[in-house]
């Protein structure tokens, strides 16, 4: 391979990779636009953007807004709709000849589809699905202070690592977190060797900048060369679909919003404060096993030991007493979130973070609450 | 024609998983499986296999245990088991996998109508990245997240699932596609297909039998292969008693909850 | 003496567990409450191979042993006791008087859709007049030219009324008692055959249990199975084997008591402290899992006898009397330790311990097996 990559100091400048659909940016290219910002302002170099399509120079302007230097846009009739070796092959040739020392994709389904196929191209290291990316190393030592129980002073011991037996100093190297093993181990992932150091980034959880026009007035767009043929293209897209959004189940819900006994003075207006937690959330309804008896909601809602056993992410348990059949069916939840009159009710117990006080109350405001709190990431 | 499937023999992180007192995992507390989206991807083969009569060989990438998963997959129905294994293969990266598992795939035989198929991620590394990177090295056009596979002589129409929707895309063979749960359920081993499976062949790939492939030398293999390290790990705070919310009123009480989810980047 | 499993038990065991947890555990409770059969499982059951375990591939069966099939009777058992006897009678009381009496022509003609589980099998010996004494035979068959016509009928017989093929006893010759006694092989379709109404049971309640009546039945006399005179012998030989399949599913039973026990014993909290961390669960638990880890060993050297061909006929007995009493021991101590929760079928320890008593009962009480043990004690 003619593309010499281990020369570290010919790498310069963090890239992101902003992927369009049908001509519209995809909301994570300003989170990642914004955190890329964050890393070029602690290497000291520019942010750019990378954006490949037909005809969507038009849509460079507003990445500067967030805090682009630069847009290289990349068009052509072949690049319109995402082919992995269409974007490839422009990707890579562009990276060769513009060296940039990162490069940053969105952890879309078609993030994971062309960030593995670049950095194997290019022979160089990619971290997946990372939730928190740092260079400047006070800042990345004082993250982990917060989020991991390693101890003091192998926090400190980080400012160096073994590479093939040699000591390196990884305070200009991109740090790159991500879970693995479902989420039960964090790892910082650097890439010592090469460049660009690639890393796919997972949408909604980096911060998006203000929009400032004058940054993005004053945004330059680049059209670099590249080369694109039918054979490099490989696969031909026949049509996309937007699907409407499928019904959830209880079982694969990541989000569960349950009531029980505890609507009974307001049953259609409890199950209704439910429904509007559970859309907000992005999730279900289901019940405890006195709704399904008093036929306040169909059997298929049912949680626990003669319903459904349920692990989403959060469950929310409205007015529920969390009696033992019940606890058996959702005690494995990520997150668990209680609401109820009683402070002594058992589902406390559990709980990762309890209210004591009137579903009727707190649902409605708790909806609000997320909602507002969403808006403002 | 035949269908290459590779597979993975991972820990159930899905299920109950104990840390040390160090913060490190106990792995020994999670059960050996055969990675999830893995299973998709044989179940995929295995149908092809009987519509076509084609030939299935599974792959795998792992310690001599492992060579107990790929008699599992036989007893499903595929026809060959070839294990890759070896110490000089120990400490590799995704890019340093996916290069080892392209040469032994590669040695194994890509003809012009055969199909390689993977799982879209393992619930280990949780990177869906050796898929695509073995295409890379291998040359071969990728269709990801395959919700539905159909294939018709060399063509195969995928359907390719997005966060919300999906692409129809067509690619010749021979080509890789990683395979999502969504694509199909997976059938269980047969009595009949258990008593045969120890019967079928299982061949063993150390770096003897790979060192001369154009893609495997001392540089490209382990640790030395591998252009990521990883610099530390750590497992998140356990979690403690749960935190009765008073802030005072239920107004202040649902933001301070809010903010606390989305501070998680649980919401 | 290896008590170490092959790699193929090991696989087996794994692949039975992993269906009877998806597919046959969701099922248990709906099939008790509505007394329903479970022919979805079946189905499921027979594209795995499971319907003819350990016959050879050549009429069909999957090519494995009798450990292999007790081992699945077991791990279906520990979910739900109604679908492990339905494998077993198919099993045991059909498939295998066929295989083991059959001429080479039946074999070929019945096995093939009994082994790939395509048609369920049952067994028909007891009658009303004739449950542990066996021998009371009332059902006639008298040979008129090419065909025998039956007349009588069973009782309790189980898969009664799902069952394609049957391997029925009548008595030929009614002078010569025992020896006047003949099998045969009846399907359902032959004339003058049915099958009375659904038995209601204390449990195994989805099992299928009814009467079979035989009203001028014709059956033709190719169906024979075995000479004349043979019934007998035949029908005491397929109970022995009938007894290692439930012993099985008594023994599953127990296992799943004792799961369902130590999971809730886990969670239960009382006087402040985990139910499990009382003594006298521990204790209790202790002697549950002892008991039916003495069961297993003897159920699966029973198996392991009648698959080496040897006389097994004493340990099968010996299997069948001990997994049962322990069946109904550990499931009662289970629904005690659960209290008043054990009780309510929200929970399955009540329908555990109501299956687990049959298993005392049919295929030879456990007085029959007394008397066989002492039989063959030599203790008269």
């Amino acid at each position: 391979m003619s593309f010499n990559n281990t020369d570290i100091a010919a790498f310069k400048d963090v890239w992101v990779f902003c992927e369009q659909r049908q001509g519209k940016l995809m909301p994570t290219d300003f989170e990642l636009i914004s955190e890329g910002r964050k890393l070029a302002d602690e290497l000291g170099v520019a942010l750019c953007g990378l954006l490949l399509g037909d005809k969507v120079e038009g849509l460079a302007k507003e990445l500067g807004g967030y805090g682009a230097d630069k847009v290289y846009v990349c068009e052509s009739p072949m690049l319109k709709n995402y082919t992995t070796g269409g974007y490839t092959t422009a990707i890579c040739q562009v990276i060769e000849e513009l060296k940039p020392e990162v490069m940053l994709f969105g952890a879309s389904n078609i993030g994971r589809d062309l960030g593995p196929r670049c950095a194997a191209r290019l022979h160089t290291g990619l971290c997946a699905d990372c939730t928190h990316l740092d260079v400047d190393m006070p800042i990345y030592k004082d993250f982990l202070r917060e989020a991991s129980t390693l101890t003091p002073e192998k926090i400190e011991g980080l400012n160096t690592a073994m590479v093939l037996g040699e000591k390196h100093d990884v305070s200009r190297d991109l740090k790159m977190t991500r879970p693995a093993f479902g989420g039960h181990l964090m790892a910082s992932i650097i890439c010592p060797r090469f460049r660009p150091a690639m890393a796919t980034v997972r949408p909604g959880v980096m911060k998006k900048n203000a929009f400032d026009q004058a940054k993005a007035d004053a945004c330059q767009i680049v059209k670099p060369a590249f080369t694109i043929t039918e054979d490099d293209v490989q696969t031909e897209v026949l049509e996309i679909v937007k699907a409407a959004k499928k019904l959830v189940d209880l079982i694969g819900a990541d989000f569960i919003v349950s009531v029980g006994r505890g609507i009974s003075k307001d049953v259609a207006g409890g199950i209704k404060l439910a429904e509007e937690l559970a859309a907000e959330l992005g999730g279900v309804v289901g019940g405890s096993r006195a709704t399904i008896d008093s036929g306040w909601l169909s059997a298929d809602h049912q949680v626990g030991q003669t319903g459904k056993t349920v692990h989403p992410k959060v469950y929310i348990a409205l007015g529920i007493s969390g009696a033992i059949q019940h606890k058996a069916g959702m005690q494995d939840s990520e997150c668990i979130i209680a609401v109820n009159k009683n402070d002594t009710a058992p589902i406390f117990e559990i709980a990762d973070y309890g209210i004591c006080g009137d579903l009727f109350k707190v649902a409605p405001m708790l909806t609000e609450a997320v909602r507002a709190a969403k808006a403002a990431k | 024609m035949k269908i290459i499937v590779s597979v993975k023999q991972v820990p159930d992180t899905s299920g109950k998983v104990a840390v040390n007192p160090d913060g490190t995992l106990d792995r020994a507390s999670m059960q050996a499986i055969i990675n999830p989206d893995d299973l998709n991807a044989v179940e995929a083969a295995l149908k092809l296999k009987d519509e076509t009569g084609c030939k299935v060989v599974v792959v795998t990438m792992g310690p001599p245990p492992a060579a107990g998963m790929l008699r599992e997959l036989m007893a499903r129905g595929a026809d060959e088991g070839v294990l890759v294994s070896a110490r000089e293969f120990g400490g590799s990266d995704t890019y340093a996998t996916s290069q080892i598992l392209a040469a032994a795939i590669s040695r194994i035989g890509v003809e012009k109508d055969d199909v390689v198929m993977c799982g879209r991620q393992a619930i280990d590394g949780d990177t869906a990245q050796v898929g695509p990177q073995i295409a890379e090295k291998l040359h071969l056009p990728q269709v990801t997240y395959a919700a539905d596979i159909q294939k018709t002589g060399d063509t195969i129409t995928v359907k390719r699932m997005l966060e919300d929707g999906y692409m129809t895309i067509k690619v010749k063979t021979p080509c890789l596609l990683t395979c999502i749960k969504e694509l199909n359920t997976p059938r269980y081993m047969s009595v009949g297909g258990i008593f045969e499976a120890y019967g079928k062949p299982l061949q063993t790939f150390d770096y003897e039998t790979l060192k001369d492939d154009a893609l495997i030398d001392p540089t490209t293999i382990g640790l030395k292969g591998s252009p990521t390290n990883i610099l530390t790990s750590f497992t998140p705070p356990l979690k403690g008693a749960g935190l009765m919310l008073n802030e005072g009123d239920d107004k202040a009480n649902c933001e301070k909850l809010a903010g606390i989810l989305a501070k998680k980047h649980i919401i | 003496m290896d008590f170490h499993l092959s790699n193929e038990q090991l696989m087996l065991r794994k692949m039975y567990r992993e269906f009877a947890e998806t597919e046959v555990k969701p099922l248990a409770e709906e099939i008790d409450e509505e007394e329903r059969f479970p022919m979805e499982t079946v189905e499921k059951m027979a594209k795995l191979g499971m319907m003819g375990i350990y016959f050879p591939k050549e009429y069909g069966g999957a090519g494995g042993d009798v450990l292999s099939y007790a081992m699945c009777v077991e791990e279906l058992a520990k979910v739900c006791g109604t679908t492990a006897v339905v494998v077993s009678a198919h099993t045991s009381l059909c498939c295998a008087p066929i295989f083991e009496n059959g001429t080479e022509e039946q074999k070929k003609k019945y096995l093939p859709d009994l082994l790939s589980g395509k048609k369920i099998g049952a067994f028909g010996l007891t009658e009303p007049g004739a449950g542990t004494d066996a021998s009371g035979q009332q059902t006639t068959a008298v040979l008129e030219g090419d065909h025998y016509v039956l007349n009588g009928s069973k009782c309790f017989i189980t898969n009664g009324n799902v069952a394609d093929t049957c391997v029925v006893l009548a008595m030929t010759d009614k002078k010569a008692g025992n020896h006047g006694i003949s099998a045969f092989i009846v399907e359902k379709n032959f004339t003058g055959f049915s099958q009375g109404k659904h038995e209601k049971k204390m449990g195994i309640r989805g099992s299928s249990t009814c009467d079979l009546i035989f009203e001028d039945c014709i059956v033709p006399k190719e169906n024979l199975l075995g000479k004349e005179g043979k019934g007998f012998k035949i029908a005491m030989q397929t109970l022995d084997g009938g007894r290692i399949g439930i012993a099985a599913q008594a023994l599953g039973l127990a296992e799943g008591a004792i799961d369902e026990a130590v999971k809730y014993t886990k969670e239960r909290v009382q006087f402040g402290k985990r139910l499990s961390q009382f003594q006298n669960t521990q204790f209790q638990l202790a002697d549950m899992h002892c008991r039916t880890q003495a069961a297993q060993y003897l159920v699966y050297a029973a198996a392991c006898k009648k698959q080496l061909h040897e006389d097994y006929s004493m340990d099968a007995a010996m299997a069948k009397l001990f997994a049962a009493e322990t069946a109904s021991d550990v499931t009662r101590r289970a629904v005690q330790l659960f209290g008043g929760y054990g009780y309510t079928r929200e929970y399955p320890v009540e329908r555990m311990m109501r299956d687990a008593k049959i298993t005392e009962i049919y295929e030879g009480t456990s007085e029959v097996q007394r008397m066989v043990i002492s039989g063959h004690l030599g203790v008269k």
